[in-house]
């Protein structure tokens, strides 16, 4: 067909051209690219929906009983429910303990020329893992331990304190552990918000307190929610130091303990799945509380204006 | 106690420095800045016009020297004592306030009751012409609005001085010119001193009283904007001003303050800024606008066209001449690319200038 022939074609319908499916999907976004996507999607499937959806079957499937049974046990003893307040006593003061210290902190690293350095000592907790570092507290923080002989030796007390085998222990093992996520979280947080916005607030007459009332804490709040509910989430899990610091049979009997009791103590996989999704539920719960607090402030930029 | 409320006579810088190690980003700055001044600090990037606007804000310590409010010196005081007013270049609104909050910012630092936070931030609204949008977020106005929210801020406080720090940068050029009669307005109603650093001698011209020229962390001249524009004292100053053109030669003649230069075989005569003596090496700095495309021959020099275009009154083109100095000229018309032709320098506003003074 000649050009001409295209060009004086009358158009009879004149109904614009329908871009071809290939064409609405890249339109959509969807193009090969998504793709890869698919590795990623698997794994997720594999290895966290299908062993969830499964627990949550199991736990619907209780050795004796109706379907709820694993539920009615669970919260009509108070030797498992209990675990459900020994471990929010242990996570919500370790979270918020940690949040408290890693402002301040990040504030201050935030200005130093030395950070990675700083950075990479704080930081370091987390490559030690949980149980390194309870069995480390359990020496440094026992009777014996360098912790008590110093404060003896200075003569601030008499007797050794006791921080290990009961609550201390495991609270102080927590916020090691935990304190890294909560401040390298806090830190890009407030790295984020810019410098000239607390320039303007103290030209404008904002004593330190103020400015950091005022400006840099409604603009951190968001950000401090969403690494509360990330700390809190990792603390409410806890299990090594429960049992290497603490006293896993008493008040820190937290809720992993009694899942794992169920699930090798009793070979009762069932009643360990229905404690875990329980678990799963605390947690969602107090996430989407977070959150929901979150949703009332300012979430927007963090930046003072244009360029 | 905040100075915010002092009525004064003069600020004085007295030998300010700042350095950063070995670099001296301020060096030993003397300035007297009276009540009710507009001062414009001009320089190029790197001059040390914003670390001296931050060393009189408090944002920046000095290393050496002084400042003073009449007798009071206040450069030791934190920046929420000065109680100065400031305007970014970024703007830096508090994006989580309302326009309103962030006006009234100040206003409640003080610990001023809400009513009347609330009736002067309004007032300063109104002043910038932004009465409708109190209720908005930072974010929700376009660049020019976000700058007239950020000097509301600042004039809010009544603040016995008013720092801008490149105000009109981030805005594009229409709306630069329109705020930038905005900012005179404002500072012709309210008389509030100011001091504001640009490194557009455009603006620096139309704004200020008082201009001071930075170079290298040093004063360089110190004058109106009239002062500026037609006897800048240095080569660089003279360059910073628009006098683009630079005809290098040697000279032949001074007589009443007008120097004669030999170059190219041709002589040129324009103002003699320095002692000049026949046989020293000097430069013809002229402005673009003064350097004509025309065949009278008198004061001209020739040259080959590289680039013309068109500006609608006038056509303003490049040419070099045969020494290889590139010359910036105007003409009535359309010339060729690549024509010879002579360009008309007007002796009474070129300047010359001795070289190897002149840095």
């Amino acid at each position: 067909m000649s050009v001409e022939a295209i060009q004086t074609r009358p158009r009879v319908n004149a109904e614009p051209d329908r871009p071809g499916l290939r064409r609405r999907l890249a339109n959509r976004g969807i193009d090969g690219v998504t793709l890869m996507i698919l590795p990623a999607l698997l794994f997720v499937l594999g290895i966290f929906v299908y062993p969830f959806l499964y627990g949550l079957v199991l736990s619907f499937h209780p050795l004796e009983g109706d379907a709820l049974a694993n539920y009615r046990e669970f919260f009509s003893d108070p030797y498992l429910y209990n675990t459900i307040g020994a471990t929010l006593k242990l996570a919500v003061p370790v979270t918020l303990l940690s949040g408290i210290l890693a402002v301040p902190i990040a504030m201050r690293v935030r200005l130093l020329q030395r950070q990675r350095l700083l950075t990479t000592i704080l930081v370091l907790p987390i490559t030690l893992g949980t149980v390194l570092v309870a069995e480390g507290l359990l020496n440094y923080l026992g009777a014996q331990g360098w912790f008590n002989r110093t404060l003896m030796t200075i003569g601030l007390i008499d007797s050794p304190l006791r921080l290990t085998n009961n609550y201390w222990g495991v609270f102080v093992s927590l916020v090691i552990t935990v304190f890294p996520f909560t401040f390298l979280l806090t830190l890009s947080y407030i790295s984020g918000v810019d410098p000239a916005l607390e320039r303007a607030a103290a030209t404008h007459g904002a004593n330190s307190w103020q400015r950091f009332r005022h400006v840099l804490l409604p603009l951190l709040i968001p950000g401090l929610v969403v690494s509360a509910c990330l700390t809190f989430v990792q603390a409410f899990s806890v299990f090594p130091s429960a049992v290497l610091l603490g006293a896993p049979s008493g008040p820190t009997r937290v809720i992993s303990i009694a899942a794992a009791q169920a699930a090798f103590e009793e070979y009762n996989p069932s009643k360990a799945s229905a404690i875990a999704m329980i678990m799963a539920a605390v947690q969602l719960l107090v996430v989407a509380g977070l959150l929901g607090v979150r949703s009332m402030f300012y979430r927007g930029s963090t930046a003072g204006g244009k360029g | 106690m905040s100075l915010a409320s002092m009525s004064f006579n003069e600020l004085r810088l007295d030998r300010v420095s700042r350095a950063f190690g070995s670099f001296h980003a301020l060096n030993q700055i003397e300035l007297v800045i009276g009540k009710g001044e507009f001062v414009a600090l001009l320089g190029p990037s790197g001059c040390g016009k914003s670390t001296a606007l931050n060393c009189i804000a408090g944002l920046l310590g000095t290393t050496g020297g002084g400042i003073y409010i009449d007798d009071r010196r206040i450069d030791q005081l934190k920046p929420e004592d000065r109680g100065f007013g400031m305007v970014f270049q970024n703007y830096a609104l508090f994006p989580h306030m309302t326009v309103l909050q962030n006006v009234g910012f100040g206003l409640k630092m003080r610990g001023l009751p809400r009513a009347e936070i609330e009736t002067r931030a309004q007032a300063a609204l109104a002043l910038v012409r932004l009465q409708g949008q109190a209720d908005k977020l930072p974010g929700q106005l376009s660049g020019g609005q976000q700058q007239r929210v950020a000097i509301a801020r600042a004039i809010v406080i009544e603040p016995p001085l008013v720092l801008m720090d490149e105000p009109l940068s981030n805005l594009d050029a229409k709306l630069r010119l329109e705020m930038r009669a905005e900012i005179r307005r404002i500072h012709n109603q309210l008389g509030a001193t100011t001091i504001y650093v640009t490194h557009d001698q455009d603006e620096a011209l139309s704004l200020a009283d008082r201009i001071v020229v930075l170079r290298d962390g040093s004063i360089r001249q110190v004058g109106t904007p009239h002062e500026l524009y037609e006897s800048p004292l240095y080569l660089d100053v003279a360059e910073f001003m628009g006098f683009r053109n630079r005809v290098v030669g040697k000279v032949v003649g001074v007589a009443n303050g007008v120097a004669t230069i030999s170059t190219e075989g041709r002589e040129l005569t324009g103002r003699a800024m320095d002692a000049l003596k026949p046989g020293d090496d000097a430069v013809l700095a002229a402005r673009g606008d003064d350097v004509i495309e025309g065949t009278s021959g008198a004061n001209a020099i020739q040259a080959t066209v590289e680039t013309i275009e068109y500006r609608g009154r006038e056509y303003v083109g490049t040419a070099r001449t045969a020494t290889d100095m590139e010359l910036v000229f105007h003409g009535p018309r359309q010339v060729d690319i690549g024509s010879r032709i002579s360009l008309e320098i007007d002796a009474l506003r070129a300047l010359v200038f001795a070289t190897g003074r002149a840095a």
